[in-house]
């Protein structure tokens, strides 16, 4: 027998794919990669055999693919009044929340897996440390988790599911730019320098780039799990208190 | 059984139940009336734990919705307000949803899916995605999961809401039918519904009890009880004749209906034998001629008086 987890996981899978959503999705997801790893990315012109322009596009591909399949999660629940069937169910809301964000992730894993054939052109074209490109697959589909941990959260604050792509939008926007030189540089001299680096190990960037470089921390690995954790119970909470609304 | 002890749900000022107490054993079919707004709702939704309340305990087969909301829960058969049930889905693969999360599989899961889709009579449309269905299907869609695994306590909000007449009467059928050994919760605002499937009723307005009873015992409340209804074939002053009567509590014509008359007794004592006489001795020109049960909904609206907003 499939715990509770399982069964809610493969009701979400199977409704993505039920749906034109997951096929729009991951024909997009393709698209997208292919147009800003060759094109954008300049990938042949670099002459390097590695995978670090297509990586590198990630977080902002994801700022807004995302939170699109994120958007739906609880706030159509709500929207439709399934919310008060699901939780009367002889299941813990625990088990409601980890089985939806699972199968969001899962969908974001296939469409990750699918762009394989960047993988195979180099491998063809040169010698790429295949182990570096694994752990940036691997950092990549923890960075989506991310994303969709915030974007599970939100979509529990509001019935309206536009509104919680652009809060999800938002913060994740938030999140990925906390780490770039950018906005660390533009803080003025007399904020402490822990509070900067405290910000700084808030970026998603700061976390990506070391692993999608191929420096295989495990505590940047650690750093979006307990990130997933802590969306993933703020939600929790959320979902709690409203709805009763 | 359920026992409902000083419930009460606030959300911000607002007090949507108000200290409510009471118990239903099983083989009850209890009707849960009230008008719009009065907490029927909140209270089928506490119940199932779906809200917890502000204060007050409800104990459901002798486990707390609280403390135990998963032994609880897995007694409670709900439809919720509106039949909510996932769109994308087929009727099957929805129902086949909802039995693994009751816990069944294989060979057990197929043949709990299959009696219910013949139980709703959804067998039909087994195969349709529940959002092409129409309103009346959904509506039986949500009462199949509700009775997936056979329930101790089942809970319906609405059920008959937006049914056609004749599936109406089928669900109060199968109410009536699973009723046996269970016990039924039904919120209901048609009138009719509770003198047709429950054996007793509780009217609540502003979150409160105001009336609690067999729908015979509310009837007896009616002004109406033990009325007798005359329609006449010609003019004639009834008022002349009955004012004698002691037990007479006054005549009431009908707007609806020229020459229909409604005669009150006083304190619902039976008068019927009594008018029948004093029709016969004064040669009345009846053409109709009948005692009344009370209505329900003469009882429904004097005990929520004040209460609608």
């Amino acid at each position: 027998m499939m715990g509770s987890v399982g069964i809610i996981f493969k009701r979400e899978l199977f409704s993505y794919f039920a749906t034109p959503l997951a096929y729009i999705f991951i024909v997009i997801f393709l698209i997208s990669n292919g147009i800003f790893t060759f094109d954008v990315g300049g990938f042949y012109a670099r002459g390097q055999a590695d995978l670090l322009t297509f990586f590198s596009f990630h977080p902002w591909l994801y700022l807004f693919m995302v939170p699109a399949i994120a958007m739906t999660l609880w706030a159509d629940e709500r929207k439709t009044g399934t919310i008060e069937l699901l939780l009367t169910l002889p299941i813990r809301l625990a088990d409601a929340v980890i089985g939806k964000f699972l199968a969001a992730w899962v969908l974001t894993g296939i469409a990750l897996l699918l762009t394989f054939p960047i993988w195979m052109t180099v491998n063809y074209l040169g010698d790429p440390d295949n182990g570096v490109i694994l752990a940036a697959y691997i950092g990549s589909w923890f960075m989506a988790g991310g994303f969709l941990a915030i974007g599970s959260c939100m979509s529990a604050c509001t019935k309206n599911s536009v509104i919680a792509f652009i809060l999800t939008v938002a913060i994740c926007f938030l999140f990925v730019i906390m780490g770039s030189p950018i906005l660390l540089n533009s803080f003025p001299g007399w904020v402490p320098q822990v509070l900067v680096d405290a910000f700084s190990a808030m970026g998603f960037l700061t976390h990506f780039d070391s692993i999608s470089k191929g420096v295989l921390d495990i505590r940047d690995f650690l750093f979006f799990a307990v990130f997933i954790a802590a969306w993933l119970l703020a939600g929790a909470v959320v979902i709690e208190i409203k709805k009763a609304n | 059984m359920i026992e409902i002890k000083n419930l009460t749900k606030k959300f911000d000022q607002f007090t949507a139940v108000d200290n409510l107490s009471f118990t239903v054993r099983e083989g009850e079919v209890l009707g849960f009336l009230g008008p719009n707004g009065a907490g029927k709702s909140t209270t089928m939704k506490i119940i199932t734990g779906f809200l917890a309340p502000s204060t007050g305990s409800v104990i459901v087969g002798g486990h707390n919705i609280s403390r135990e909301a998963l032994q609880a829960k897995s007694l409670i058969g709900y439809l919720p307000e509106g039949a909510p049930s996932y769109g994308d889905m087929t009727t099957l693969e929805f129902l086949g949803f909802i039995a693994r999360v009751r816990g069944f599989s294989g060979a057990e899961l197929k043949r709990r899916v299959e009696h219910v889709l013949h139980e709703v009579d959804l067998s039909g449309v087994a195969g349709q995605t529940i959002e092409t269905l129409s309103k009346g299907f959904k509506r039986r869609v949500g009462l199949a999961q509700a009775i997936m695994h056979d329930p101790k306590v089942l809970i319906l909000d609405e059920p008959t809401d937006g049914l056609d007449p004749n599936q109406k009467h089928h669900v109060r059928a199968l109410i009536k039918n699973l009723a046996r050994d269970k016990i039924v919760i039904v919120s209901t605002h048609i009138l009719e519904e509770v003198t047709a499937v429950c054996t007793r009723a509780i009217i609540i307005s502003q979150g409160r009890i105001v009336a609690d009873g067999t729908p015979e015992e509310l009837e007896a409340r009616s002004h109406y009880h033990h009325a007798v209804s005359v329609k006449l074939t010609e003019d004639y002053d009834l008022k002349a004749d009955l004012s004698g009567l002691p037990e007479i509590a006054g005549i009431e014509s009908s707007a609806e209906e020229r020459l229909r008359y409604t005669i009150l007794a006083k304190q619902s004592q039976p008068i019927f034998s009594r008018v029948s006489q004093m029709a016969q001795e004064k040669h009345w020109p009846v053409a109709e001629f009948h005692v009344q049960r009370g209505q329900l909904e003469d009882v429904f609206r004097n005990v929520t008086a004040g209460g609608g907003r």
